[in-house]
């Protein structure tokens, strides 16, 4: 995967809870077989409608949100299913960053095994940022480093992240070399088995 | 005398490969389960970097989500067939067992896995897919995982785990008659939410959770993702040893009575101690349908769809009611469906099929409503045949259908149509789940059989023959 260390972006708000993994990619479009090309089917039946038009009320359709890259979303982001094709087609939209207040485990798991940075934020100041994206336009500066996001009036709101998941998206380690660095203590488990 | 430990920690401490403080552990898994949505890219990643499967005879794979439950020798979309064929072209290349479609051990993952004894107490067993909670039901430590980690898995036979917090869900007291293990995990689910478990291993205890079949406890494990939780597990006991015994992966004979003294050593000691406990009634619980579009979004059959008043995230709710279709304050008798399917890895064994067929038996599926039965593995679908559960369906107008995932998240042809209104057996009622601008209302096997010959949701316990 990519390293990433800083992110500058435009926000879309979505302010909606338990966005599900169904909602962020629906089952039809699970049959590829690539990691690529999802991005065209993100959010899909909130994008379009029944002929395949775009809607013109999911506002992540509206002009001002064009080349976005930091998502805002509500708390439990990205439950149910475990398929990985969910951030897959957020990262090929173009989302490297997403804030929310709490995320369901496994697709936390599965962004950050794709140099996505998943953020957990508490609601007051994510709300204040929420609203700030829905009526005006809203750049974030995302610093992992410095595990900072500054906004435009210079706020700078410090953010957790386990420190061997910041390790892994700074460099952008792949995982399975690692893990072969204990080689011998895989076999020295099996052979006790 | 030793700590009283619970038995996700035993399990837990014996496949720790490598730890070190401030990081995850290194775990080994017992069983890598795989099927053809998730696996692809897996494999791909596997052959860009040289790598090779670390141990195929730990792994095992199976069709399920995209297969056809009618004609499975011409399969009109392309790219279904083209995933199907991929799987099984990887699985000759790494040298993995394969139950293809036309395979005798064929069936849902979450289905064949206990079925086969692949499953087994103690076991840490993994899948890309998210219902593998469904093996805790045997005290195995079962997650769901993405793609990535299922090319970790095939490379190295291990995954990176940080320890998960422990909790009871502690059930207590019996259930009602006609109440079923569906009622129990979506009451569980609607009364603490759909994040109570996350970053954490649920186990279920108490009385109510002992006196459950396997088939049972499958279904309460298998929605443990639906309220968060990494994993969901039952402590083994001699209703988890019964259930094993003599099927094809588990030891045979005196090596059997020794592996299952083991397997119940596994379970929770007296006094051990839990991160978290939540406690539920059993009594208290009534056959449940969910009205919305989470799990969570579930009441009692004599319950009604919420007042928007009386509820905190009032845009939720609405938009819930106004994607399915409902008023605030609507009964649950009052809704009409169109559709009833009885399947998924939730409730698709003999046991929901045989509990279903008990309430339709000489009756018929309402004009108008299309019902089909998918069993979930071609073994379940031959027992069912011998039993004559399939003329029981047939003749009520139901259609019998080959196994697989189907209707629960339609991959496959098996899809609702728009704005169509579903009593479903499975375990998601997203928006879009069944079919874009589907209808899912989540039920019991029985409750689902007694919707498809009302027309509606009615309250099970009504019908005779259903009593315990």
């Amino acid at each position: 995967m990519e390293a990433i260390k800083q992110h500058q972006g435009l926000v879309f708000p979505l302010n909606r809870a338990n966005i599900d993994t169904d909602q962020i990619i629906p089952k039809q479009f699970l049959k590829r077989i690539e990691r690529t090309g999802f991005g065209q089917f993100l959010f899909f039946n909130w994008r379009f409608d029944d002929e395949g038009k775009e809607r013109a009320d999911f506002a992540l359709n509206q002009p001002k949100y064009k080349n976005t890259s930091v998502l805002l979303a509500g708390e439990n982001f990205g439950c149910g299913s475990s398929r990985e094709h969910a951030p897959w087609a957020l990262l090929d939209y173009g989302f490297k960053v997403i804030i929310a207040p709490s995320f369901a485990d496994i697709f936390y798991n599965n962004s950050l095994k794709n140099g996505i940075i998943p953020i957990k934020m508490e609601e007051t100041q994510l709300n204040k940022w929420m609203e700030q994206a829905e009526t005006g336009k809203l750049v974030l500066d995302i610093n992992l480093k410095e595990q900072t996001i500054t906004d435009e009036e210079k706020l700078v709101v410090p953010f957790e992240i386990p420190e061997y998941h910041k390790e892994k998206l700074l460099n952008g380690w792949d995982d399975i070399a690692l893990t072969l660095q204990h080689q011998e203590k895989i076999e020295q488990f099996e052979s006790s088995l | 005398m030793t700590k009283p430990e619970t038995i996700i920690k035993k399990i837990w401490d014996k496949h720790v490969v490598h730890q070190e403080k401030g990081n995850p552990d290194l775990l080994y898994i017992d069983q890598h389960l795989i099927h053809e949505v998730t696996s692809p890219q897996a494999f791909e990643g596997l052959r860009m970097n040289n790598r090779t499967v670390r141990r195929p005879d730990l792994t095992f794979a199976t069709m399920d989500h995209n297969v056809p439950t009618k004609d499975r020798e011409n399969i009109k979309d392309e790219i279904s067939r083209k995933q199907m064929e991929t799987l099984k072209k990887n699985c000759e290349e790494f040298g993995i067992k394969l139950a293809d479609m036309f395979h005798p051990d064929q069936g849902i993952v979450h289905v064949i896995g206990p079925q086969l004894g692949l499953t087994q107490p103690g076991k840490t067993i993994v899948c890309g897919d998210s219902h593998t909670s469904t093996h805790g039901a045997f005290g195995a430590l079962a997650f769901g995982i993405g793609t990535s980690e299922v090319e970790h898995v095939l490379a190295t036979q291990t995954i990176w785990q940080e320890q998960p917090k422990t909790m009871n869900v502690h059930v207590e007291g019996d259930l009602g008659p006609g109440v079923t293990a569906k009622d129990l995990i979506l009451a569980i689910i609607a009364k603490f939410g759909v994040k109570f478990g996350t970053g954490h291993i649920v186990e279920y205890t108490g009385a109510a959770i002992r006196k459950l079949s396997m088939e049972g406890r499958m279904t309460i494990c298998n929605m443990s993702i639906e309220g968060g939780a990494r994993a969901g597990l039952i402590s083994p006991d001699q209703t988890t040893i019964d259930f094993l015994r003599g099927r094809e992966y588990v030891p045979q004979g005196d090596a059997y009575n020794e592996i299952a003294e083991q397997w119940l050593a596994l379970a929770t000691d007296e006094g051990a101690e839990y991160d978290a406990t939540l406690t539920i009634q059993a009594a208290e619980i009534e056959p449940q349908v969910s009205w919305g579009t989470n799990p969570a979004m579930c009441v009692p059959i004599s319950g009604a769809t919420p007042s928007i008043s009386d509820v905190e995230h009032k845009e939720d709710v609405q938009r819930a009611l106004d994607y399915m279709g409902l008023e605030e304050n609507q009964p649950i008798t009052s809704i009409e469906i169109d559709h009833v399917f009885i399947g998924s890895c939730t409730n698709s064994r003999l046991a929901d099929l045989e509990k279903a067929a008990r309430i339709v038996e000489g009756k018929k599926v309402k004009e108008g409503i299309k019902a089909i039965v998918v069993p979930g593995s071609f073994s379940v679908k031959l027992q069912a045949e011998e039993a004559g559960l399939d003329k029981i369906f047939l003749e009520a107008g139901f259609e019998w259908r080959n196994s697989g995932c189907s209707m629960c998240l339609g991959m496959n042809d098996d899809i609702i149509p728009p704005g169509g209104r579903c009593a479903s057996t499975s375990n998601r009622n997203f928006e879009g789940r069944q079919g874009n601008g589907a209808r899912t209302h989540l039920v019991s096997p029985e409750m689902a059989a007694a919707a498809a010959i009302e027309g509606r949701f009615v309250d099970v316990r009504k019908f005779v023959g259903v009593l315990n």
